[in-house]
């Protein structure tokens, strides 16, 4: 299958997520320059991290403009995969694809550091790799992942099984610890109602290859794969 | 005389160099080219008082492909067709007047320094001083300086993998922000810093030109400024997303044939980029005022040539070939615009509407004076050195209690609060992260690995600059050794007070040549350096602060070694020592000694002999898998060390050997050359061999495990309380209340 990797002015994890896939994963990848429109043949999207245009106004709020992201619009509304890594989530947040917004860490500081994160559904295209439950250890590195959503909205992503990922300690209980941000109910990653747009704050590519470190987010990335492999996305291929 | 005093003071010009100007121009410069002279001059761009010494440094090895010199650093062969560039530069006086932004600026600097070069930087570095957490403004200043590192470098995607921070109350007028970046490059990719022939085309990338910054390398960086306060309008305000575009826009510019050289506008802009290409290629070049884009009108030549507003590049471009490189710039909405010329005549000429506004030969502005002032040895340093160590009393406290106040002072307690800040893994090749002895990272479609360290103890230096300047050397490379990597090359950062003071010349002679010493003994020449001179405040001058950082290459990443214990029942081995005895002079600059018994004194010494030796073997014990880690004993000494081996690898240790009557020398001296190793006991004889083929002392002091750590009968501490201890130090100093 193939992964595209798209690239906003001030991107810095399209390397990296390009080296996941590929390197590690063993899979295609292609870079999608965000002023071109064309995602024909890519099975999956990535929305890596970085500073998209310095996350200046607000992080994500410029690059949802750009021309790639009417693409992704359309590539997700069709049921293609889309996975919004750290700045990634931010952008798709402020896209409208996903509910809820990334405020400042409740400290005010950046962080960078390994978390654990539980499984909390195997039931998406982006966790059907692992167990309800799992713990996975995947580093955060961000100033500005504390997720906020009002409280029906909350309601909804809990009663859909929309949250994905919660920050947890070792045993995989979600504690006020456990939290690297503030966000609320420990929230670290949502899908939307279809449940074929993810966005997550850690980053699961850095974490793919034993030299790293761990290779936990393989999981997030296999369980995609075996999602592509059984039912390809009717909206991904033939766009 | 046309120009006023109030000008050359501006510039920092004395009144003999101005008369050199006039005699050597055969003219009255006007104020246009008395300012490129200011800039040219200067300390920072003319090193005119370091750059003779400059010269015992060792520049040279059969790895180097290109020496430094006229280029931004010296080019380092790594193999397999790759080769690493690294630079450590300051940003200390900007970062006293506005902390976020004199920090950030000065991670954006050293980064242009690189990629200028070719180089995708890999990896960033900081060498912090502070004056004592307990005032107020230290505190500001620290985190401010953290806060804009963090800011900055996360900004642009670049890992920020290490470096070290130290307290004293020196430095709280003048604290020190030195910046280290690595890069790597395919050696075709390799551009250099020049003007190559004439005809060439010169276009200014990035930012527009506006008022910021000038006269911060001639007035800013080279005088002290005590009387100058209010300087924030010569700090620069960085712009991070444009650093990264820039970044991806040079390197894809590098990779075609269309340009000639790049360099970046660093310290005196547009002044010192242009002249220094020129001076490169021998040639000279011609600035046409009007079309460099800025950001108000009514700027005056002398404000654009003058500048320092960041974030901008110079790119020479072959003639008829501008077109197909402004489309790569206009790719990434980066403004490119053709602002001048190569030209024949070796001049550097400024016009303005079609008027030449100053035209000097380029050969005399990169030819400044060149100064050994008198260097004398400070009276008070006699007393100091012979201090009569063992003529102090054991302190008033329990060697536990010592133990835990050296781990949880903020000299010594963990980084985490620092490091946490910085994304220290984007790349995706940080194998041994911050934390331990020094970062190392893989080099993507190898096996090798790289590991960077920074080191310079000011303590040491002050009291023996010449020892001071070879234990940095020997304590950046140390920590290189300790993951594994043999050190190939150093970059240095010099950072002292007034050399026009004789006692603060004689610190900067000796320390350089303690360096250089060092540095021919390990075989790693000094790559690239800056100098940073006049750092005082209130007329008191800092510790004599070398900073060193050391690059070590390994051809087999996966065989590292990390600085936490490992395993249950693992032997512990102290290198380069065959007892636990030490003597009393030992204890020269400990922190202990500051802190227990509140002195700087005594002689540090270092055996390079055995310090290359214990290196050798610790990188042999690791590459043969026989070590299964390995951390340097150095601040706080060898039980700070156990103390931190245990805390990282959450385990504890038994340690038989026999502490003296005096455990404070045993434990808490700052010997040289000591490494602490732990092996599996099938693995202690050819722990053996090893030692005895390098002739390295050692000595078997005890054994990993359980929750405590056990220092003979005097320390017995459980690792939680050691590690609440360590870890928490550092943020515990921040919240300390105001004293100031």
């Amino acid at each position: 299958m193939e992964f595209g990797v798209i690239v906003f002015p001030g991107t810095w994890s399209d390397g990296d997520c390009y080296t996941a896939v590929t390197d590690n994963l063993g899979e295609q990848a292609r870079y999608i320059w965000h002023k071109d429109t064309d995602v024909s043949g890519v099975d999956c999207l990535i929305v890596p991290g970085g500073f998209s245009y310095g996350d200046y106004l607000r992080a994500g709020a410029i690059a949802r403009f750009s021309p790639i992201m009417k693409s992704v619009e359309e590539f997700a509304s069709g049921g293609g995969l889309v996975i919004g890594i750290c700045n990634g989530f931010q952008i798709l947040c402020e896209a409208g694809l996903l509910p809820g917004v990334l405020m400042r860490n409740d400290h005010l500081q950046f962080r960078c550091q390994w978390v654990n994160l539980r499984v909390e559904t195997t039931d998406t295209h982006f966790t059907n790799a692992s167990q309800k439950g799992d713990v996975l250890s995947v580093p955060i590195s961000h100033g500005e992942g504390n997720f906020y959503a009002d409280e029906a909205t909350l309601k909804t992503l809990q009663d859909n099984g929309q949250i994905a990922f919660s920050y947890c300690d070792d045993a995989g209980n979600v504690t006020p610890e456990a939290n690297p941000n503030g966000s609320l109910r420990n929230i670290a990653g949502i899908t939307n109602a279809e449940g074929n747009v993810l966005g997550m704050m850690p980053h699961p590519e850095r974490c793919c290859d034993p030299l790293m470190g761990g290779t936990d987010g393989l999981t997030i990335f296999r369980s995609i794969v075996q999602s592509i492999s059984k039912s390809p996305i009717a909206g991904a291929s033939s766009a | 005389m046309p120009i006023s005093q109030e000008v050359l003071d501006q510039l920092a010009i004395s009144q003999g160099e101005y008369e050199a100007i006039v005699e050597r121009l055969g003219r009255e410069p006007n104020h246009l080219e008395v300012g490129l002279f200011g800039s040219m001059w200067s300390e920072h761009c003319g090193y005119k008082h370091s750059k003779p010494l400059l010269r015992s440094f060792n520049t040279t090895s059969e790895r180097m492909l290109v020496a430094p010199g006229s280029e931004n650093a010296g080019v380092v062969d790594i193999g397999q067709g790759l080769a690493v560039v690294m630079k450590v530069e300051s940003h200390n006086h900007p970062s006293a007047i506005e902390p976020y932004e004199g920090a950030a600026t000065g991670v954006g600097g050293i980064v242009r320094d690189i990629f200028a070069m070719g180089a995708r930087p890999i990896a960033l570095l900081n060498s912090l001083r502070f004056g004592p957490l307990t005032e107020g403004r230290n505190r500001y200043l620290f985190q401010g300086v953290v806060s804009g590192i963090s800011g900055y470098g996360n900004c642009i995607g670049v890992p920020d993998v290490g470096g070290e921070v130290q307290f004293a109350p020196c430095y709280s007028g003048n604290p020190l922000v030195n910046a280290m970046c690595v890069g790597i490059l395919r050696h075709e990719d390799l551009r250099r810093a020049t003007a190559g022939s004439p005809g060439n085309l010169i276009m200014l990338v990035g930012a527009d030109t506006g008022r910021d910054g000038i006269h911060g390398a001639s007035g800013l960086a080279s005088r002290t400024f005590e009387e100058e306060r209010e300087l924030r309008p010569t700090v620069q305000v960085g712009n991070p997303f444009l650093e990264k575009v820039l970044i991806e826009a040079c390197l894809e510019a590098a990779e075609s044939d269309a340009v000639i050289g790049i360099q970046d506008l660093g310290a005196a802009g547009l002044t010192s980029s242009s002249v220094e290409c020129a001076s490169n290629a021998g040639v000279g070049i011609r600035i046409d005022i009007d079309a460099v884009p800025r950001r108000e009108s009514g700027m005056t030549p002398y404000e654009v040539m003058l500048s320092e507003s960041q974030e901008r590049m110079l790119v020479v471009v072959k003639p008829g070939r501008e077109a197909e490189v402004k489309a790569i710039f206009d790719r990434w909405d980066l403004r490119s615009d053709v602002i001048g010329e190569v030209m024949e005549d070796g001049l550097a000429s400024i016009s303005e509407s079609g008027r030449v506004e100053a035209a000097v030969p380029v050969e005399l502005l990169t030819d400044p004076p060149l100064y050994e002032p008198p260097a004398m040895k400070p009276s008070w340093l006699d007393d100091l050195q012979s201090f009569d160590l063992e003529s102090l009393p054991l302190p008033d406290a329990t060697p536990s209690d010592v133990l835990k106040t050296l781990l949880a002072s903020s000299n010594i307690a963990s980084r985490q609060w620092i490091y946490r800040q910085y994304d220290h893994q984007v790349q995706t090749n940080t194998v041994v992260a911050p934390g331990g002895d020094a970062a190392l990272l893989r080099v993507k479609d190898t096996t090798k690995g790289l590991a960077v360290s920074t080191d310079g103890n000011g303590r040491f230096c002050y009291l023996d600059p010449y020892v001071g300047g070879m234990i940095a050397v020997a304590e950046a490379c140390r920590n290189v050794s300790c993951t594994g990597a043999t050190p190939i090359a150093l970059t240095d950062c010099l950072n002292f007070g007034n050399p026009e003071k004789p006692e603060i010349y004689f610190q900067l002679r000796e320390a350089v040549a303690g360096m250089a010493e060092a540095s021919r003994r390990f075989d790693a020449p000094v790559v690239s350096g800056n100098v940073s001179l006049y750092n005082e405040a209130q007329g008191e001058g800092i510790y004599p602060t070398p900073v060193v950082g050391a690059l070590g290459l390994t051809e087999d990443v996966s065989s590292h070694t990390t600085a936490g214990f490992k395993g249950e029942g693992d032997i512990i081995v102290l290198l380069g020592r065959s007892s636990l005895d030490a003597d009393a002079s030992e204890l020269a600059g400990s922190e202990y000694l500051s802190l227990f018994h509140g002195t700087v004194a005594g002689r540090p010494t270092i055996d390079l002999d055995l310090e290359v030796a214990v290196q050798r073997a610790c990188r042999s014990l690791i590459s043969s898998g026989i070590a299964k880690s390995a951390h340097d004993c150095s601040d706080g000494g060898l039980a700070v060390a156990l103390a931190e081996s245990a805390i990282i690898g959450e385990l504890g240790a038994d340690i038989s050997s026999r502490v003296e009557d005096r455990w404070d020398i045993s434990l808490f001296n700052e010997g040289q050359s000591r490494i602490l190793v732990s092996v599996s006991p099938d693995n202690l004889d050819a722990l053996r061999t090893v030692c005895e083929s390098e002739s390295v002392p050692y000595v078997e002091i005890g054994v990993v495990g359980g929750a405590e750590l056990k220092v003979g009968e005097v320390v017995a501490e459980s690792v939680a309380d050691l590690t609440d201890a360590y870890m928490n130090g550092l943020p515990r100093s921040l919240e300390t209340p105001s004293h100031s």
